[in-house]
């Protein structure tokens, strides 16, 4: 019993915070644009000196 | 660095002939050009070109190699944009940093492909004071971030300009903002949600384990007060949507599909709360929860779905030119926001421009290409103290205006406005799923009352909990999520072929078989190319080739089609010689083959001139010629060296497929009939071609929205079109569809837009959507299948809480296999893609970034 007691708020916890750190990640707009990142990475940084 | 220009780098795989190809955007070069180092097919590519050069972002050509994109030219408008750095423009479009810079978000023309994102990225390194540009492809949107101290938004808005992307301003900042916190809002309530579900999915796994293995009491207790918990919160914030849109829906006295749902859902939560507190009895808070989950999934694909139409809407405040150029009092010339013109100003027209505003001409003439507005495919001459009207564009020479009224006032705002007003009036086709929410309401109420009635002689208690358990193993998910889905896999799978939709609803109108169902076209551009060109040739073939050179020395706009028809050949003519031209009769001169041939003499023009030229022309000819006028067609005849021996048929053709698509929409059901602006024999000769029977021509804007307004109202009308002058139609026909090519006015206005050519895809569009909409009635049915099942074992009294967990999502993954196995657009006759080769049609072509299915498709991703 008692153990339970100590690991559900635990896990809710743990929850919560993975909630939260999304939350923050949508309001910062992480997840506005899908779609042109995964053409962004495709352009290595030294494209321009070659 | 090496010279990139070099051909081989750019051979998008065509080493069979050697096609000389423009150094920046790889399209074939015009006519006659041998392969050279660099070479440019205009001023805009050349622009560009030398642009990318000078800042080092040559690598800007391999990128996009590798990306293998489709070339497109570079559609530079080689504006100033000095309204950019306006006070007002400013403050409306664009935000102030805490540190001081600035961000303004631009709408881009002329994305194409990857390698686009990566140079308008490196905007920095054009314009120093640049500190980050970002651009969101799908949007074709970027958000540029600036150092007023270093630079002027409209140096930056110029670069990007010469690199082929004209900008224009994205949505206001206020509205821009709200929408996105919109957004970003509903993502966390899907998060939220999800959290919440797979939690009390856990806590509910220990306890069906508990039921079979036996659990401890005081366990048991706790997990049923966490779950609890966690479903008040589940159903108090992102489960609210639901009941805020049923609550809405009651007050206006309608059921939509959100009643039902609401009803299970808060019921069941509230009935759970007293279990929970009595501390026994069946819970089904682990049904509940997912059900929120997957309905907001439902409803998240559906908020993208309305953006993606939204976006395309903010064209329509787009259009007109944004500058003009003033002439003012000491005959100076200055660049000046079209916004800050008034009545009585005198502006100058450059040939390519655009007419900023409504007025007379003071100065000059011109040939103005008035199509925007009347659908006429021929570009009218217009000279002093003519009437110009804003949105023509100036094809020739140089003019000046006197302005009598600018924007609202001007023909083309109130038409605009008129777009505007007849998309609200229209009235919204009632969403399918809302159909069905009504009557689902009684059904369920019906069955929860019988539960009810069988169950309370035996026990109050049962009964109620039977009734609820009725009510939330029968919730309506898979309905809510049926429709979405599958419109947004139609959605995906028809812009892969080219047809964009923007909303669900258009599958549901096109779908329809019984009633009286209308198909209106427009004429110019849709059933037609909508520009000159030689229809047919009559008499000798060799002679076209001559005229074609002779031509060259002539910008009359039949010329221009007479070049039109051999480009390639051209090459092997000498140059013409001693050409006289008369405006509107004819041309003569003299042609070589060969530098060693002795010159062809060569006369081209009406009856008249060639008459006038003591040529005497051939009666077969000239019963030809008077068909040709009977069609609606003009007339020109050729003479070589003395003798007349063709004629060539100048007007508007066909496209390929118009007739025997015309001919497949009827056999589907639809009555056709054309409405066009241009002259009524043109289009009577069209009709007969095509084989439509009712045709009218002849009609204004405003007549067309009028004539499908009052048709609307008695049938579903689809509208088909492309210009401005079809934009207010478009709106408001219960379909519109914007052809390929169209004036993005007419884009905005229109529910779809086409990108293959002409009317094909309309017959597609039509089978598809017949498809799409069988396969929502087929997960429909299933999912009903699923809640009559449920809804047996829970009059039955055999529900429990697992069995409820375990139809629920079942029904709701069937749907989405459904759905996502779903192909209503399978590709039998793919839309021949043609690359536009030529160096007129400038301002036609442009690619812009709202009709790119390649974006678009990525409402799927």
């Amino acid at each position: 019993m008692s153990v339970i007691l100590i690991m559900l708020p635990i896990a809710f916890l743990l929850a919560g915070g993975a909630v939260l750190a999304f939350i923050r990640a949508a309001r910062s707009g992480q997840f506005d644009d899908l779609d042109t990142p995964s053409v962004r990475m495709l352009h290595d940084d030294g494209a321009e000196e070659r | 660095m090496t010279a990139i220009g070099s051909q081989s780098a750019l051979g998008f795989g065509q080493p069979a002939r050697e096609v000389a190809r423009c150094t920046h955007c790889a399209l074939p070069m015009p006519r006659g050009t041998k392969g050279c180092e660099q070479q440019f097919c205009c001023r805009g590519c050349e622009t560009a070109h030398t642009l990318i050069h000078a800042c080092g972002l040559d690598a800007y050509y391999r990128i996009r190699n590798q990306a293998a994109s489709t070339p497109a030219k570079s559609n530079a408008k080689g504006r100033g944009y000095s309204e950019f750095d306006d006070e007002a423009f400013q403050r409306l479009y664009c935000v102030t940093e805490d540190d001081g810079t600035i961000r303004a978000d631009l709408l881009l023309e002329g994305l194409h492909c990857a390698a686009c994102v990566w140079l308008i990225e490196r905007l920095p390194r054009v314009v120093p004071g640049v500190i980050e540009a970002r651009l969101d492809m799908r949007r074709a949107c970027v958000a540029v971030r600036l150092d007023p101290q270093l630079t002027a938004l409209s140096a930056a808005a110029r670069a990007l300009d010469s690199l082929g992307y004209p900008p224009h301003p994205a949505r206001r900042a206020a509205v821009r903002e709200a929408r996105r916190a919109e957004d970003r809002k509903m993502l966390v309530r899907v998060a939220v949600a999800g959290a919440c579900a797979s939690n009390i999915m856990l806590l509910f796994i220990a306890l069906y384990a508990g039921m079979f293995e036996g659990i401890d009491r005081d366990h048991e207790q706790l997990f049923r007060w966490a779950a609890m918990i966690l479903n008040t919160i589940c159903l108090a914030w992102p489960g609210l949507v639901f009941a805020r849109s049923a609550v809405a829906a009651l007050r206006t006295r309608t059921i939509n599909l959100d009643v039902p749902i609401a009803l299970g859902l808060y019921l069941g939560g509230a009935w759970g709360i007293w279990k929970t507190i009595a501390g026994q009895g069946d819970l089904y808070f682990d049904s509940i929860s997912a059900l929120v989950f997957f309905l907001l999934i439902g409803r998240a694909i559906q908020l993208r779905q309305q953006r993606n139409a939204a976006d395309a809407l903010e064209l329509l405040f787009n259009l007109g030119p944004a500058s003009a150029r003033r002439v003012d009092h000491d005959g100076s010339v200055s660049e000046v926001a079209t916004e800050s013109l008034a009545p009585g100003d005198v502006v100058e027209i450059r040939p390519g421009d655009v007419v900023p505003a409504d007025g007379r001409i003071v100065l000059g003439s011109s040939r103005f290409d008035q199509s925007i507005l009347t659908g006429e495919s021929r570009p009218s001459p217009l000279g002093c103290n003519d009437t110009v009207a804003s949105g023509s564009t100036n094809l020739s020479s140089p003019v000046r205006m006197k302005i009598e009224a600018t924007g609202e006032a001007t023909r083309i705002g109130r038409l605009l406005r008129m777009v505007e007003e007849a998309g609200r009036r229209r009235a919204a086709i009632v969403r399918l799923a809302d159909r069905w929410g009504a009557w689902l309401l009684w059904v369920l109420l019906a069955l929860a009352a019988l539960t009810l009635a069988i169950w309370w002689p035996a026990s109050p208690t049962k009964a109620i909990d039977h009734a609820a358990a009725l009510l939330i193993a029968t919730c309506p998910c898979g309905l809510g999520l049926a429709t979405p889905l599958a419109m947004t896999v139609a959605m995906g799978r028809a812009a892969r072929k080219g047809i964009l939709v923007k909303g669900g609803d258009v599958f549901e109108a096109l779908a329809r078989t019984r009633g009286k169902r209308t198909i209106i076209l427009d004429k110019t551009g849709t059933i037609t190319q909508g520009k000159i060109a030689v229809v047919r040739w009559y008499g000798e073939a060799a002679a076209r080739d001559l005229v074609g050179v002779l031509e060259l020395a002539s910008s009359h706009p039949i010329a221009r089609a007479l070049i039109n028809s051999d480009a390639d050949k051209a090459a092997h003519f000498h140059a013409s010689d001693e050409v006289v031209e008369l405006p509107g009769k004819g041309i003569r001169g003299l042609v070589r083959t060969a530098l060693d041939h002795s010159p062809q003499h060569v006369v081209v023009g009406s009856e008249r001139f060639i008459q006038d030229s003591g040529i005497t022309v051939p009666i077969g000819l000239l019963e030809i010629a008077r068909a040709c006028v009977a069609r609606g067609n003009s007339a020109v005849f050729a003479a070589i060296d003395g003798k007349c021996v063709a004629l060539a048929e100048i007007g508007d053709p066909l496209r390929a497929n118009s007739r025997e698509a015309i001919a497949q929409l009827g056999r589907l059901g639809w009555d056709i009939r054309i409405l066009s602006g241009d002259r009524a024999d043109v289009v009577a000769g069209v009709a007969r071609e095509v084989g439509v029977q009712e045709a009218f021509g002849g009609a204004t804007p405003e007549d067309k929205c009028e004539i499908v307004q009052r048709e609307t109202a008695k049938s579903t009308v689809v509208m088909v079109g492309d210009g401005v002058n079809d934009a207010a139609a478009l709106a408001a026909a219960s379909v519109g569809i914007a052809v390929r090519g169209g004036a993005e006015a007419s884009l905005a206005a229109a529910d779809v837009s086409l990108q293959g050519d002409g009317l094909g895809p309309v017959v597609e569009l039509i089978e598809g959507s017949r498809r799409a909409l069988r396969t929502i009635y087929w997960t429909i049915g299933t999912s009903l299948c699923y809640n009559a099942v449920a809804a047996v074992f829970a009059m039955s009294g055999l529900i429990s809480p697992l069995l409820a967990a375990i139809i629920m999502p079942a029904s709701s993954l069937t749907v989405v296999a459904i759905c996502l196995r779903s192909n209503p657009f399978v590709t039998r006759h793919r839309p021949a893609r043609t690359e536009t080769v030529g160096n007129e049609s400038a301002m036609a072509a442009s690619p812009s970034p709202w009709n790119d299915p390649a974006r678009r498709s990525g409402i799927l991703a």
